[in-house]
Order: C-alpha cells, then structure tokens, then sequence
C-alpha cells in the first residue's frame, strides 16, 4: 500500500517531468500501434494469398486414364506436397465461366469442343515450397506444363519478409527511445531522492522496499502513456473498417475484423506501454541502490 | 559483541585507511574513537555497519560475519545498529514525528507499533511537545536529538555516532551526551567518535585511539590525550 501511495506522489511531484514522459511514451505508442496494425493486417493478407498460391500442372491431352492415375501417385510422392487432386478439362472450364461473371457466357461455346486440359492443383504444405515442388512437377512424364503465378510468387515472398523485418526494427527502436526517455525521468526522481534513499538504506530498509515505488512509478507512466494511443486505435480502426473496407473489392485484401483484432491489439499497447514504463524505472533505479 | 581481527582497509584509489585494528568491544560498553583527522577513525565507524567493506581480516558483529555478509542481508544488519551523524541527516521535508516513523516504516512494522515506540522515544530525548515541527524549526541540538530518536527507535543493540556534538555548542553537547548516557544505561552498546577533548574529559570512558590506521592507545576511563 505504502509503496503504491508513494509511485502515486512522485507522479505529482514530478509535474512536468511526468507529463513529458508520459508524452513520450505517447507517441512510441501511437506509432507502434499504428505500425503494428499496418503490419499484422499485411501480414495476414500476405498468409491468405500465400495460402492460395497453388500449382496446376497440365496434364498431357494424350494422356489416357491409367497414365493419369500414375501421375497423381507420382505428385503426391513428391516433398512437401500437401495434397493433389484431380480436376478434369470440364471442371476448369466450368470454374472459369464462373470466374467471368456475364462475360463467361462467352465461353460457353467452348463445351461441346472444350481446348482445356485436366489438370491436377497440388497445393504444398508450406507456400514457400511452390517453386521447387512445380520445378520437379514440370518434369514429370506426361505433364504439359505448369501454372503457379511464376515471378510474382516469389517476389511476394521477398516483398513479405522484408516488410516483416523492417517493422520489427522500427517497432524495437521506437520501444528502445520511450524506455530511455522514461528512465531519464525516473533517474530525476531519483536524484531528487537520493539523500532519502541514502537514510533509507542506512535505517536497514531492503532494496525491493526502495525500489516498488519507482516500479509502479515506472508502471503508471506507462500506462498513462498508452490511454491516447488505445483511444486513437480503436476509433481510428473502427472508421477505418467501417469506411475503407468497403470500398475495396479485391478478394485478397480483407482488413481484420474490428472485435476481436482492435481489442488485441489494444491490450498489446497497452501491454508494451507498461512493460516500457517498468523497464524504464528499473534500469535507473539499480545504480542508485549500490550503497 | 564487536569483534576485529587484523582489519585492513586500502581504498580503490589507493589510500590506507586502516592497517591492522584488533579490537573487542563488550555488550553496553560506552567507547570513544579518536584520534587525528583522517586518521581512519570514519573509516572504523563504516565498517561496522557495511557501508565500507574491509579489505582484510575479519569483523564479527553479533556473532555475525559482516564479512561475508551477503549484500541482500546487509539491512538486516543495520536493523541492529542504530547511526547518529555529524549533520543529523533529517529529511527536510518530513515532520519530527514523521522523521523518526521512517526507520519504523522502513522495516514495516505496524502503524500502532510504530506510534507507540515514536512517541516512546521522542519523550526520551524530550521532544515530545514537538513532534508535529519541521527540522527547520529546531534548533541544533533538538534536531540531533531528532537523529538519536531515529537512531533508537527500533531498539538496535549498538548506536554508532559520527561526531554527533561536532556542530553544536558545549552546553546543548552536555544535554546529547546525557541522552547517550541514558541510552548506554539501558544496555545499547556505544561507539563514538569524536575530537571534543572536553567531552571525553567530562564523561569517561573507554577511549581507543587510532593514529595511521592504527589503534595505538586502548583505556578504560581514559582521557582525550590530544591538544584541542
């Protein structure tokens, strides 16, 4: 209790202080916030596409039924390969009037002399494996070729890994500057404390007994500093799922729903702002104890 | 009680302080340190309660190796030594009262403990009529009684004093000494260090001297011995 009063008075006492930290932790969190929404959403789109990155390897047209069956056997056989399965020339042509909405009527024609041919559409058990597994595909016996989006797959990949690591920098760095500017404040405070906790130590005061207050010190400014950036995230996420989401068609982009995806990373914020806070104090606080 | 065998202390940068003390100081003793400036004799003080750690030999206190003392014990250790300083080292901020609560609060003893053994010792060094007054607003001698109060207050078997009279006037030293003596009385163990040759005069006692980092006179009701 002592303890928890005392953090409480050297919020106030330190006034401008407080407020330039709390400041700081602020804007780290709106950014971090910001940037962690940009990336987790791009994350999960690049996982949908990635999930629907598949292989369809064209089946020879003179290929009979036993051949073909040997093919299966021999796709599925090869690592990595998640499943194979079998669509002949009419179910391509069919899912590809789909596709075309009005204009595949055109198409249509097609079915009594269908050009198309069978196909199998292997999917791999990780996506990062496509390009080898259709390589191998390729040179089968009996398979004409293979489709799985050559260049774009793998350039999706790069462009994936990267904007993940340069998040992750930017995200640590922007967390590195907060706990140093929180430290900072904490170290004044302590300055300002030093001569008490020299007659604390000396009256036999242990130093996790000095240390709580700095540590809920540290906590509070934390979580102070993440009450705006909560606030900004989970409006500015709302208008943002409620207007732009809908004026965007593609398949693939699909933004995280508001519930849960906003709360989550609300609570991330707010769980990184406390960590910063107490980091923060913890490291200022240590020097001050070697008495 | 105190025991010292063949300390040693050199500091970081070089400085003998201390080069050899053997010394045996008994439950309720009344003892003066002095000795020349710079002599060692702060240094001697420190040791005893861990906030210098020798460089050789060894210090029993209470049957407790400071030594070897780990340093998450070390205020278990201070519980049990009460220290009176030269400057009084009150925090401004606080009340008399609230000043000598601190060492209770710091060791989390309870709120009725805490105010029953706080009033107990501010009627000792009579301050009672002032516990509600800033440290400003004693005068010196009241505000060294405010330190021997916190010193005290959790009845640590030994009380160090650094110079406790060494800014105050003979007449309010004669009033702290006489505070000591009552101390002394009740069976707390006390070392003093000092360089008022009146007082050691006055009030005899064991006085050990420590010239060069050395004890070099050890006597029971002794004198100053030194010029003043």
């Amino acid at each position: 209790m002592r303890h928890i009063r005392e953090g409480f008075k050297n919020i106030g006492r330190n006034g401008w202080m407080t407020i330039a930290s709390v400041g700081a932790v602020t804007t780290t969190l709106i950014l971090v916030g910001a940037f962690l929404a940009l990336m987790l959403n791009l994350n999960e789109m690049a996982d949908n596409i990635e999930d629907d990155v598949q292989i369809d390897a064209m089946i020879e047209q003179t290929a009979d039924e036993e051949q073909i069956q040997n093919l299966g056997n021999e796709i599925e056989k090869i690592n990595g390969v998640q499943s194979a399965v079998f669509s002949s020339k009419d179910d391509q042509l069919n899912s590809l009037i789909d596709s075309m909405g009005e204009n595949g009527q055109a198409w249509q024609m097609f079915e009594q002399d269908n050009p198309l041919n069978h196909v199998f559409v292997v999917k791999t058990a990780d996506p990062q494996d496509t390009a080898p597994v259709a390589k191998q595909i390729n040179e089968l016996q009996g398979i004409q070729s293979v489709n799985y989006g050559q260049g774009v797959v793998e350039k999706l990949f790069e462009f994936n890994s990267y904007a993940r690591t340069i998040g992750l920098v930017l995200i640590l760095g922007l967390v590195f500057t907060a706990i140093f500017l929180i430290s900072n404040t904490i170290k004044i405070t302590i300055m300002a404390r030093s001569k008490e906790i020299g007659i604390m130590k000396l009256v036999g005061a242990t130093n996790g007994f000095i240390r709580w207050p700095f540590f809920i010190e540290g906590l509070l400014l934390g979580v102070l500093g993440s009450i705006i950036p909560v606030a900004i995230i989970l409006t500015g996420y709302y208008y943002l799922v409620n207007n732009i989401s809908q004026h965007i068609n593609y398949s693939f982009i699909e933004i995280l729903p508001f519930n849960p995806f906003a709360f989550q990373l609300a609570l991330i914020i707010v769980a990184i702002g406390a960590l910063i806070g107490v980091w923060g104090s913890v490291m200022s606080v240590r020097k001050f104890l070697k008495v | 009680m105190i025991l010292m065998k063949d300390v040693h202390k050199t500091y970081a940068n070089g400085v003998v302080a201390l080069s050899g003390i053997n010394v045996d100081i008994k439950q309720g003793e009344f003892v003066y340190i002095v000795g020349p400036s710079g002599a060692g004799k702060s240094t001697f003080i420190r040791l005893m309660f861990r906030e210098v750690k020798p460089s050789n030999g060894t210090i029993r206190i209470n049957d407790i190796n400071v030594n070897d003392l780990k340093e998450r014990k070390v205020p278990y250790l201070r519980r049990n030594i009460g220290v009176v300083y030269q400057d009084f080292k009150l925090l401004p901020k606080l009340s008399v009262y609230e000043n000598v609560a601190f060492a209770l609060e710091v060791i989390e003893e309870s709120p009725a403990v805490i105010r029953k053994r706080v009033m107990e010792v501010l009627d000792l060094v009579g301050l009672k009529n002032k516990a509600r007054f800033l440290p400003d607003e004693l005068s010196g001698g009241e505000q060294q009684r405010v330190s021997i109060a916190r010193a005290i207050v959790n009845h640590p078997k030994i009380v160090i004093a650094d110079e406790p009279t060494g800014n105050l006037d003979p007449e309010t030293s004669r009033e702290i000494m006489k505070i000591f003596e009552e101390i002394n009385d009740r069976g707390t163990t006390i070392l003093m260090a000092t360089h008022s040759k009146e007082i050691v005069n006055t009030f005899r006692k064991r006085v050990i001297a420590i010239e060069d980092g050395l004890i070099v006179r050890d006597e029971h009701r002794g004198d100053y011995g030194y010029e003043s």
